[in-house]
């Protein structure tokens, strides 16, 4: 038999003499995948009445109705959700960003007593149910009279506890040069300087990788913004829409969709924009 | 003498001067192990053993939250069944197909950075509320699915709405997350040798055995790997039961989540020593779980390297 110039190791080997068919199946399984989220998309610029008359995407009446319906129809207008959310997303893109960046440099570069041990605790922390804190950290928060500001959002952030971040920056740091260090070391650097002027610098691919996951991950957060804004004053994007379910009868689908379609719209953005880095981090250390 | 004495001195301030840098850059590390995580792990064991509801002082009562959990709570217990089940069916289904499209997508496919970037939008989707709204209208009684049903002459029911079947919704909903754990085999498999099937295919093994014997045991850290952390992660699934039950777990308890039971007793009901205890034993199922994991991966999982 003729041997493969250039073997294919794939379970549908049979279809190599016809990838179209391959292609076809791939993308009528893709289409299948998104045809709810494109059904959501087209959904929300149908009349009201139209949405669950006709099941097919494109909308034989186009109205933007449901957006402007829809971003007015609680306490206030959805512009203010959405910056109570980019408020609270951009401070822990930033938390993160600094404290795991600085755990990650002593992890990765630095010798000091017991070091193992703190090194197999943060990656202990990484399989810690959020749950079996969540008790005792909201009576402090309470007890603090922090509950309804953001602080119970992004302290923990400002504290590192993201541990994913600083493994991920742990692993980038490990693949630098060391030489790198020891020549700023000998031009009379310190360790500070070494990490603001040397690691750094060439971290940016994980510290991009870091920013997008907490963009995205903070942005989608439910169950803490859930338990730590109760008024509706500071509430985020996801309580908000949370809120928009529980007030609007089950006839009002048309502007809960639009509004959706305005909480995914900043994820998909991040995702059009960074997937190199999303699909790396990924890759290299199994975030989600 | 005294050089090499001076150069120890040296090297020991050295190395003081180091783990002093490091300690500061751990600072806010530290800080948050304490008052973020070890502080509050403590703090919900002792409260496991109280009644406690944020206004009264907390009362000592032994094993009575756990003993009550067991033998009294039918909720509890539901939630328990509910939980294994979702993570029994979910995890398995959603790794086997992330693995099916891995293998479709592996080497020599042209187009494969689109297709991956298609099938992983829905695992950064899938958590948010909006999909979960999105979620419970495709399903529901005048939803997507029924259209779609009736177009081929079935009627359909309000899938979430039905005690039956809205479990089941939400194990759909994980498995259209199957994005993740697909980029991590594909990147699995890019690290298999290609001379490894030059060599399998020289000997005439056909596509399933070499599937079999080559691609299947070199991959099994990696199945592992997203093994481990999706039951983790489905374990702890809370926003879309919350969402597609109106934070009720309904119909009929049926998408009573775990942690979503855990959320009812502790921040509606504040019975949070019910609460901590429930969390204390979420943590000692998940640490148990992930134990006979590892334990039992010794058998299955083939590190090429030890042998």
């Amino acid at each position: 038999m003729a041997t493969p110039s250039r073997p294919v190791p794939v379970l549908f080997r049979q279809f190599r003499g016809g990838p179209l068919a391959k292609h076809a199946l791939l993308i009528g399984f893709g289409l299948v995948m998104l045809y709810p989220l494109v059904w959501m998309i087209s959904s929300s610029l149908k009349p009201e009445e139209l949405i669950f008359r006709e099941p097919g995407l494109w909308p034989s009446e186009f109205t933007l109705e449901n957006y402007t319906e829809g971003w007015n129809a609680l306490k206030h207008p959805f512009s203010y959700y959405l910056w109570n959310s980019a408020v609270v997303t951009v401070l822990s893109v930033v938390a993160n960003l600094v404290a795991c960046s600085l755990a990650a440099y002593a992890f990765a570069r630095l010798n000091f007593p017991l070091k193992k041990l703190w090194f197999a605790v943060m990656l202990g922390t990484i399989m810690l149910p959020y749950h079996v804190t969540i008790v005792p950290q909201y009576i402090m928060f309470s007890k603090l009279d922090l509950i309804n500001t953001i602080w119970p959002l992004v302290m923990p952030k400002v504290l590192a506890t993201d541990a994913f971040f600083v493994f991920l920056m742990v692993q980038f740091i490990r693949t630098l040069p060391r030489e790198l260090d020891e020549a700023a070391e000998i031009d009379g650097a310190g360790y500070w300087r070494i990490f603001m002027r040397v690691v750094m610098p060439l971290c940016l691919p994980a510290l991009a990788t870091t920013a997008i996951f907490t963009f995205i991950w903070t942005w989608n957060d439910f169950l803490s913004q859930l338990l730590y804004l109760n008024n509706p004053d500071n509430f985020t994007v996801p309580v908000a829409l949370r809120t928009f379910l529980d007030a609007s009868s089950d006839s009002s689908w048309g502007p809960m969709f639009a509004m959706s379609i305005v909480a995914l719209g900043p994820i998909f953005g991040f995702f059009l924009a960074g997937q190199k880095y999303l699909i790396r981090g990924v890759a290299t250390t199994g975030l989600k | 003498m005294t050089a090499l004495a001076r150069g120890g001195h040296r090297a020991t301030l050295r190395s003081r001067r180091e783990a002093r840098a490091a300690y500061l850059f751990l600072a806010p590390w530290f800080a948050g192990l304490l008052v973020i995580t070890v502080g509050p792990i403590l703090a919900s064991l002792y409260l496991s053993f109280t009644d406690y509801s944020l206004l009264e002082e907390a009362k000592w009562v032994g094993w009575d939250n756990y003993v009550r959990m067991f033998t009294q709570d039918t909720r509890f217990l539901q939630s328990l069944q509910v939980t294994t089940v979702y993570v029994v069916v979910s995890v398995p289904l959603q790794l086997a197909f992330a693995l099916l499209l891995a293998l479709v997508l592996d080497r020599g496919l042209r187009g494969l950075s689109f297709y991956r970037s298609i099938f992983y939008l829905p695992s950064l989707l899938g958590g948010s509320v909006a999909i979960a709204i999105l979620w419970r209208k495709v399903f529901g009684a005048d939803g997507l699915v029924n259209a779609v049903l009736a177009v081929f002459g079935i009627e359909g029911t309000g899938w979430v709405g039905h005690p039956d079947y809205a479990l089941g919704t939400l194990i759909l909903l994980h498995v259209w997350t199957f994005g993740a754990p697909m980029i991590i085999f594909l990147a699995g498999l890019r690290q298999i040798p290609s001379s490894y099937y030059e060599a399998a295919s020289v000997d005439g093994a056909g596509w399933l055995r070499q599937f079999r014997s080559i691609t299947l045991p070199l991959l099994t850290p990696i199945i592992f790997f997203n093994l481990v952390l999706e039951l983790i992660k489905s374990f702890q699934s809370f926003t879309q039961a919350f969402i597609v039950s109106n934070g009720q777990g309904g119909p009929a308890d049926s998408t009573l989540f775990y942690t979503l039971y855990l959320y009812l007793q502790g921040f509606k009901r504040f019975d949070m020593g019910y609460a901590a205890a429930m969390a204390w034993v979420l943590l000692l199922i998940i640490a148990g779980l992930t134990g006979v994991n590892f334990l039992a991966s010794k058998y299955w999982v083939f590190y090429g390297d030890t042998k």
